[in-house]
Formats: C-alpha cells, structure tokens, sequence
C-alpha cells in the first residue's frame, strides 16, 4: 500500500489530477483495493484458476490424486472431438456445443428486437404516468425465482396449457401447437430471462440521448426509421453492445430454461456441462467442457466487438 | 425561394396554461422577423408551432397560404435551429451539414460539394473534415445555420440562437446572421429575449409578453411609439412616472405625479382623470434648465461608467428609480450622494400610456 501511494505520488506532477489515494484518502483508498482485491482473487480468479487445472488432469477418485496417476493431460479436452469409449467423432456434443451457440446469437437478437422499441419508448417518447407503470409491469415478474419463472412458462406452453386452451376455444386451430417440441419454448423462455438485462443499458444509452437531436433529424426531413439508423442506434452503440454481449453469455451459460422449457431434441451444451459435474462426477471433463464453452463466447464476443467498431472499454460503461 | 407566413387566431393551450393566445400575424416572404419578449412569453411556443412540433389548439398556420395543418416538420418548407444547436456529435461538420442532402438522396460528390458551398457561406472554409466537440461556440452556430440552410428552405426559423455565445461574438455573429439572410433572401423568423438583437437585425418586430402579441413594428416603431407600458419598458431602457391626466393640450397632456406635473404626447387619446404613466428615455434627460422643457427634481444616486456612455441613477420623489444617460462629450461632475439635481426633457420627448404592469413587475 505505501509503495503504491508514493508511486503515484512520483508519477502525479500535473496538479490538477488528483492520486487514487489523494482523491479516496489512505484508509478508504486501502479498505477499496482490499475489498475489491478479495473478492476478485477469492470469488473469481482462484476458483477459475482451480477449474483450468482440474481440466488438465485425468478423472481420478480422491485417493489417487496428487499421486503418480495423476499427470497433466489434454485428455479431457480432446474428448470433446472424440468419444473416449467408442473412439468415435463426438458429433453429439460437437452438435449440442454449436446449437447452444446459435441459439444464443438468435435468441440475443430477438431480445433486442424486443427491449429496442420498448427502451426506446421509455426512454424518448412515452409520457410519465406511461413510463412509470410500464417499467413496474417489466420489473415485477423478476421477483419471482428463475426457475418458478422458467417453470410458469412451461405451464403457458404446453399442450393443455393456456395458450393451446384458448386458440382451441376461439377455434384458430384445430389441435394443439407443440411450443415445447419446436423449441418455441426455449426461445421465449431464454428472450424472457434476460428482458431486463438488455433493456437496462439500451434503456440508459437512449435516455442520454439529447431529444432535440431527434428532432433536428426530423426537422431535415428524415423519416422515423433513419432517425433510428443514424442518429439513435450509432449513439446507443456502446449501449447496445453491453445488453447483447451479456445476454449472450448468460444465454450460453444458462440452465434453468433450457432444463425445462427445452424439447425433446435440444442437447443444451451446458446441461452436458452440468450433468458431467453432477452425474458422472467427472470434475475434469467438465472443467474442460467449461472452458472450452468461455473460451468460444469470449472469443465470439471480442470478434463481434471488433468488427462493429465498438472497444470493450465502451460498452462496459 | 422565400415563403410567407401567416398566424391566424393561432392560440396554444397545455392543459389549462394558455402559452399563446390569439396571435395574428402577416409575416412578408424575405422579412426578417423577431419575436421579442422575456422568457415564458410564448415566443418558444409559436416557434414550433409554426416548425410543426407543436399543433395549435385553435387558428391555424398558413406558409404561403397553404394550411400546414397536419403536416409534419419532415414535410414543412421550414429549418429550426435549436437553441442549443443539436448537431449530431458522431459526425464530422461536413456530414452535419450534409445529412438533410443525404436524407433526400444526394450522392456522396454532390453533398460535399454543396458542404463546402455552405461552409464557404458561413465563413467556415476548410473546416469540414473536423469533428463538433473541436469547435467553438461560434463555429458551432455557424453549422447550424449551414446545415439548416442546407435543405433550402423558405423560412428558417431562429430559436435565441445567440444566447450561449459571449458579448463580442454575438456583436458579430448580428451582423453576419443579418448579411447571410440578404444573401440568401429566405423569411427568418428570429425569437430573443435581447432587444439590441431584435432591433439590430429585424426588419420588423413582434412584442409579446403572457402569450399575447402587444405591438408588431420596425424598430423605430417599437422604440419611439410603444403603444403600452409593457412595450415601453421593455425595449430600452425608460423611465416611468406613474399618475392622472389633468390637462389636454392639442396632442399633448399633462398628468400629475409625485414627482411633479409631466408632459408628454398623448398618442392614445387618453381623458383627464386616467391613470396614465410617463415615459421619458434615459437619453432624453438632461441636467439642469432649458427654456421651454418639462423640469424636475431628484436626488444623485450614483454615476456608471460604461465607455461610451455613463449612466446616472438618482432617486426620484415617487420613489423609483430615474436613469439619465449621458454620451462621452456631455460634461458630468459627479456630486455627493443624496444632492438635489434638476432634470429637463423636451415636452415631445415624453409619453404618456395608459397605466399598465411594466416589464419590471
């Protein structure tokens, strides 16, 4: 701590500026490194520290661990391309590895087809009773846990449920649309679980916006819809780009919808994740698993980021 | 290509706020127009509703005759230049001033050359590759107006454009807005708050105070013949002695006040026993006895030197304030604080209005 602060003491000579410590004062200053310090290294870099080892090693039970056993391997991660027991391409989990990632590409840009126009709205144009209540209908439900929230859906969707009920009744359809087996499910529940996540920096990006430039456009002659294409969305770009990179880690990562709102066909890669954990209690291969799935959205992510021309450093703002 | 404006009835109400109430105006195709009045008058208000923001709860706008009832600003032979400017921060100038052209579909050769026609208009050469945040205030003002005139309108419509700029640039900046709209010959429809921009620059003004128009004219209308007290105190500064008409004398009246019996003209007729206020002009008054002027009595205050001019605030016996300006020749020895000083004016100088709130209340 004092070799921080008197390096930053030497550094500092504008005097305008003022020193992490000088603006905080020494104890605040130290309580915040340490705090942030534990929580980071503690909560997130060891334990992902520990999962990167774990999947560098062979399944192995307590006893042999540590022991002559247990060397570093890439056993686990090429169990991924190729099945252990039957030496065969994996194409089950290549597949499930790939879906996941689509569907979360789709289901992101669903979501912000959706949270846009709504965002939008609260943001520039609605009136303030308006506003108001629309935000407490959108906030409202995430009271209720994910998984009754998942599971509730479910309820919507399925064969007897309310949905099929009515369009049976008003005699739109004949028999009942499966939404679960078509994935339809998946999608609305995935959109719903992460509603808020994008509308929340759209929201603020938007909000930001000064409304007479909206109207400048206007005046010049622009119609609605290239207002949006030159004036909103180039603004909101660092808006729009930390809803959707959030929407679409959670996406990938996520569990409870696609648990229960998955048709019969969906392999959900991190289900595949989940069960090596708790099923077959292969720590290892899990970890692998993990990593691999990080390491595919980072890199998605930061290639996305890359070609729209937005830095990292934006869109976390 | 100019256009004409016309306000008819034109009344705007939120709710139960009444922002504009009965406006009839003929504005002429190439005028340059000013609303003059001070903030809440209303002046905002006919500015979008004339732009098309804002739909008027009765009467109607008319551009040339044509009703513009219903439709859009997008669609309105009209350019608004925001008071505080809302150019687009993500493009360059020449972009700016170019998105009304891109908007209509003008390639990418055409707009910057009409960019640059623009930018050579505003006295802006060369400047189009930079962004907005490297500008200055003026330089901001100056795409503004380029990026207004840009789409050709007939009226372009000004709201208190030079409010954020400081005093030596909005000097200049009266002049060249004036010459840029002779050059280009489109109506201006011009709102401020400041009345040396107002007469500077308009052909003719409008006087609003409440939502109401009081008085439209030239600048020498407005300032040698307000028709009420409102008008009178708001445009230059005047001096207001409140009192009753005792006296009618051809065109000119008298009324008593505690300061003493005033003349002035009574343009508007007024009867013996209305309640009537004099106005004198600071530059009117002088020091001392001349033969044939109104005179009076007041106490010095102080003495304020502003370059070209100084003015001397006393203390009159109606217990207002009275302002005598003097030009740099006139001699002036300043006194002690509280001596009796005797003011005259010449009896036409004065005018008398029916009694009415001033622009102080």
């Amino acid at each position: 701590m004092l070799l921080l602060s008197y390096l930053e003491r030497r550094k500092s000579t504008d005097p305008n500026t003022k020193g992490y410590f000088e603006k905080n004062g020494k104890a605040l200053g130290t309580f915040f490194i340490c705090a942030v310090g534990f929580w980071m290294i503690l909560l997130i870099i060891l334990p992902y520290l520990y999962m990167v080892i774990e999947s560098f090693h062979p399944k192995l039970p307590m006893k042999q661990r540590g022991g002559p056993t247990d060397l570093v391997t890439l056993d686990q991660y090429k169990s991924f391309f190729i099945e252990p027991s039957s030496g065969d391409w994996n194409t089950t989990h290549f597949w499930a590895f790939f879906y996941t990632i689509i569907v979360s590409i789709s289901v992101t840009f669903f979501n912000f087809a959706i949270c846009y126009p709504v965002a939008f709205y609260l943001a520039q144009s609605g009136k303030k009773m308006n506003v108001r209540f629309l935000m407490l209908a959108l906030v409202v439900p995430y009271w209720v846990n994910e998984i009754l929230r998942a599971f509730s859906l479910r309820l919507l969707l399925t064969s007897k449920g309310v949905i099929n009920q009515v369009l049976l009744a008003m005699g739109l359809i004949d028999s009942p649309i499966d939404f679960l087996g078509l994935n339809i499910g998946l999608y609305v529940g995935l959109s719903y679980a992460y509603l808020l996540i994008m509308m929340f920096p759209l929201y603020n990006a938007i909000e930001s916006l000064d409304k007479y430039q909206i109207e400048a456009a206007y005046d010049l002659g622009a119609p609605r819809w290239k207002i949006h294409r030159d004036i909103v969305i180039p603004y909101s770009k660092p808006g729009i780009a930390s809803g959707c990179t959030m929407v679409f880690m959670l996406c990938a990562g996520s569990l409870a919808a696609p648990q229960f709102l998955g048709g019969p066909s969906t392999l959900w890669f991190t289900s595949i994740v989940y069960d090596f954990f708790f099923q077959s209690f292969n720590w290892p291969r899990g970890a692998a698993y993990a990593f691999l799935l990080l390491s595919a959205c980072v890199a998605f992510v930061m290639i996305t980021l890359r070609i729209f021309k937005v830095s990292l450093g934006e869109s976390i703002k | 290509m100019n256009a004409s404006v016309q306000l008819e009835d034109l009344s705007v109400r939120f709710g139960d706020f009444t922002a504009v109430s009965n406006v009839n105006l003929n504005i002429d195709g190439g005028e340059f127009f000013s609303f003059l009045g001070p903030s809440g008058c209303g002046k905002t208000t006919v500015l979008r509703t004339i732009s098309g923001f804002l739909a008027p709860s009765t009467g109607r706008v008319t551009i040339s005759g044509t009703d513009m009832v219903g439709i859009g600003p997008n669609n309105r032979p009209t350019a608004l230049i925001f008071q505080n400017l809302a150019l687009f921060p993500l493009m360059t100038v020449s972009e700016n001033i170019a998105y009304g052209l891109r908007i209509q579909g003008f390639s990418l050769t055409e707009r910057t050359k009409k960019a640059d026609e623009l930018l050579e208009l505003v006295a802006l050469n060369g400047m189009g590759t930079k962004l907005i945040s490297e500008l200055s205030g003026g330089q901001k003002q100056r795409v503004a107006i380029a990026r207004a005139l840009a789409v050709q309108p007939k009226v372009l419509l000004l709201d208190e454009p030079l409010s954020a700029l400081d005093l030596k640039l909005r000097q200049h900046m009266r002049t060249e807005l004036r010459a840029i709209q002779q050059q280009v010959g489109i109506t201006f429809i011009y709102i401020t708050h400041d009345q040396g921009e107002a007469l500077t620059m308009s052909d003719r003004i409008a006087v609003m105070s409440d939502g109401v128009v009081l008085q439209v004219g030239d600048g020498r209308a407005i300032y040698d013949n307000p028709t009420s007290a409102f008008v009178a105190s708001f445009v230059g500064e005047n001096n207001a002695f409140s009192g009753r008409v005792t006296r009618i004398d051809g065109n000119l009246a008298q009324i008593e006040t505690s300061t003493g019996n005033l003349v002035g003209r009574n343009p508007k007729g007024l009867s013996i026993g209305d309640k009537a206020i004099l106005f004198v002009r600071p530059e009117n008054l002088n020091f001392g006895q001349t033969l044939g002027n109104v005179e009076f009595e007041a106490k010095f205050n102080s003495a304020a030197f502003e370059g070209n001019a100084t003015h001397i605030h006393l203390m009159g016996a109606h217990g207002g304030e009275i302002t005598v300006t003097l030009s740099r020749s006139d001699d002036f020895n300043v006194p002690a604080k509280g001596t009796s000083l005797k003011l005259s004016y010449q009896p036409a100088l004065g005018l008398i209005l029916a009694d009415g709130a001033l622009a102080s209340d």
